[in-house]
């Protein structure tokens, strides 16, 4: 069962999670991909404040497609982290304590995240739209020039993530990829369908899809205290 | 000599427009298909396969795109030689196509110019990656493949030694897949040229991905290629997002042409679950 946190994350948090968590976020994080990274960074070099106070803060590797009218945010899925690997430990030393994108991250960020005690988790991508359900404010918040990719402060409710890299060296792509690496001889197994392709292109809700009941399980636990866990 | 088909820019760009955001917005049946019955034992793999479905089911009821990275518009032409073009060229009618599409749709722009220094954001999506053919007959048909930029960051190209022959190939193509790890967004789609030069090669292994997901090619000894290759991706473990699992790629597609008697070119392209195209013939 997916554990339920409320941001900021802090010490003892982050100190009970471990890789293969599923998680739901609660509260504020903020999305900046490659050309806000460089500005945050530029920056810093220059001795300047980034715009928003990075100690503690989870930064998600995020740029959105537009709002339609009258909602919230576009599709929202992760971007690939590894861009942005070059950047991440700096904002570490600084106190960035949660990093959301997808795909695996260099030796060195891992290492910085083990000295820093940061975590890194997934997102699912691909999924943006689904994600944009658990996205319940967006506002831009510097570099409005970069359109998609300007910084942005974004308020989630059970956002849906997985902790890929814990502070104690902990790595769900390694772990996940040597439980189910095999040498081939089983025959294919065919699993039957449990929805058909009708219902998904023509947009037709599905209840007893899996995806649903999951979110909404994890929903009731959230909004407790101000920086908790609940199994 | 054939009669000559008159089509006008004005629709040429209007119906590229209307692909462009369906591409977007509606995921393939096929590729539908394939996620609902895959060999998959982790539970995980499962509840991630089933966010996707869920993502296209939402995808489709509100006209929100599947991934925000809606992609570089690479547009397929097959241009029949009795068709004539009036009221513009026909690549700005798809450029302004793609402007319109990206615009009406709400579908991201991601399109920087100056790639290497100042990229700065076109702001409209454009210019599209046009690929055109010239075909007999009078009509125009258009395909249009939005491609993410995570899964086309992956790509390979290789150009092995004719000795290396069969058994090079699969070893470069899973290798290809392995490395790539959990970055583009797998389950993936592997789309393999074989033969031609370096640039045709390349072009092979993307129009492998047009192909209907998992149809295996109509050349038996291609077919039993593409099959060897898919079950020795799926005995990698990567798994649907790299969290573990058997659904590593969905199929793999692989599409040959002759080559240079010293040659042996192979590409890979991968292509994300949301794979994405949608075609029209005027």
């Amino acid at each position: 069962m997916a554990l339920c946190i409320r941001l900021p994350l802090h010490g003892e948090v982050i100190e009970k999670l471990r890789a293969g968590d599923q998680v739901r976020l609660n509260g504020i994080i903020y999305a900046a991909r490659d050309a806000a990274h460089k500005r945050l960074v530029e920056a810093l070099d220059r001795g300047g404040k980034p715009p928003f106070e990075i100690e503690g803060q989870t930064i998600y590797y995020m740029g959105p497609s537009p709002a339609r009218p009258g909602k919230v945010i576009g599709s929202a899925g992760p971007t690939t982290s590894g861009r942005m690997d070059a950047y991440a430990p700096r904002l570490m030393a600084i106190g960035l304590k949660g990093m959301i994108g997808k795909g695996a991250r260099s030796q060195e960020v891992k290492d910085a995240m083990r000295r820093y005690k940061a975590v890194y988790f997934a997102a699912i991508g691909g999924a943006g739209a689904l994600i944009s359900k658990s996205i319940k404010k967006a506002e831009v918040i510097a570099y409005d020039d970069l359109g998609a990719e300007a910084l942005r402060r974004l308020e989630v409710e059970d956002f849906p993530a997985t902790v890929i890299n814990d502070i104690y060296g902990g790595d769900l792509y390694e772990e996940g990829k040597a439980k189910y690496s095999i040498t081939l001889k089983s025959p294919t197994r065919v699993l039957a369908s449990r929805i058909s392709p009708e219902a998904i292109i023509s947009g037709i809700p599905a209840s007893g899809m899996r995806t649903t009941s999951m979110i909404s399980s994890a929903s009731g636990a959230s909004g407790t205290g101000s920086s908790s866990v609940a199994r | 000599m054939g009669k000559i088909k008159e089509i006008q820019a004005a629709d040429i760009a209007q119906t590229v427009a209307r692909l462009c955001q369906e591409a977007n917005f509606f995921l393939g049946e096929d590729v539908v298909a394939a996620l609902l019955r895959p060999d998959e034992e982790s539970e995980v793999a499962r509840q991630v396969l089933d966010q996707l479905l869920e993502n296209a089911r939402i995808a489709a009821a509100e006209h929100v795109p599947l991934c925000q990275d809606c992609g570089t518009a690479v547009v397929f032409l097959d241009l029949g030689q009795e068709v004539h073009i009036s009221g513009g060229d026909l690549y700005t009618a798809v450029a302004e196509g793609v402007k319109i599409g990206y615009e009406e749709g709400y579908l991201r722009k991601s399109m920087v110019e100056q790639p290497f220094s100042a990229r700065i954001n076109t702001k409209d999506n454009t210019p599209p990656v046009i690929h055109t053919r010239i075909v007999p007959g009078e009509e125009l048909k258009i395909t249009v493949a939005p491609k993410g930029g995570g899964s086309e960051n992956m790509s390979r190209f290789t150009a092995l030694k004719p000795a290396q022959g069969r058994q090079g190939i699969i070893e470069f193509v899973v290798n290809a897949v392995d490395e790539a790890g959990s970055n583009p967004c797998p389950p993936v789609i592997v789309g393999v040229g074989i033969g031609g030069t370096a640039e045709m090669t390349m072009a092979l292994a993307k129009v492998a991905l047009l192909r209907e997901v998992g149809k295996p090619s109509p050349d038996a000894e291609v077919a039993e290629l593409e099959d060897t290759i898919l079950r020795r991706v799926n005995a990698l473990g990567i798994g649907p997002q790299g969290f573990g699992g058997r659904t590593t790629a969905l199929a793999v597609h692989v599409e040959t042409f002759p080559s240079h008697i010293a040659s042996l070119p192979v590409a890979v392209n991968l292509q994300c679950h949301a794979s994405r195209h949608r075609e029209a013939v005027l």
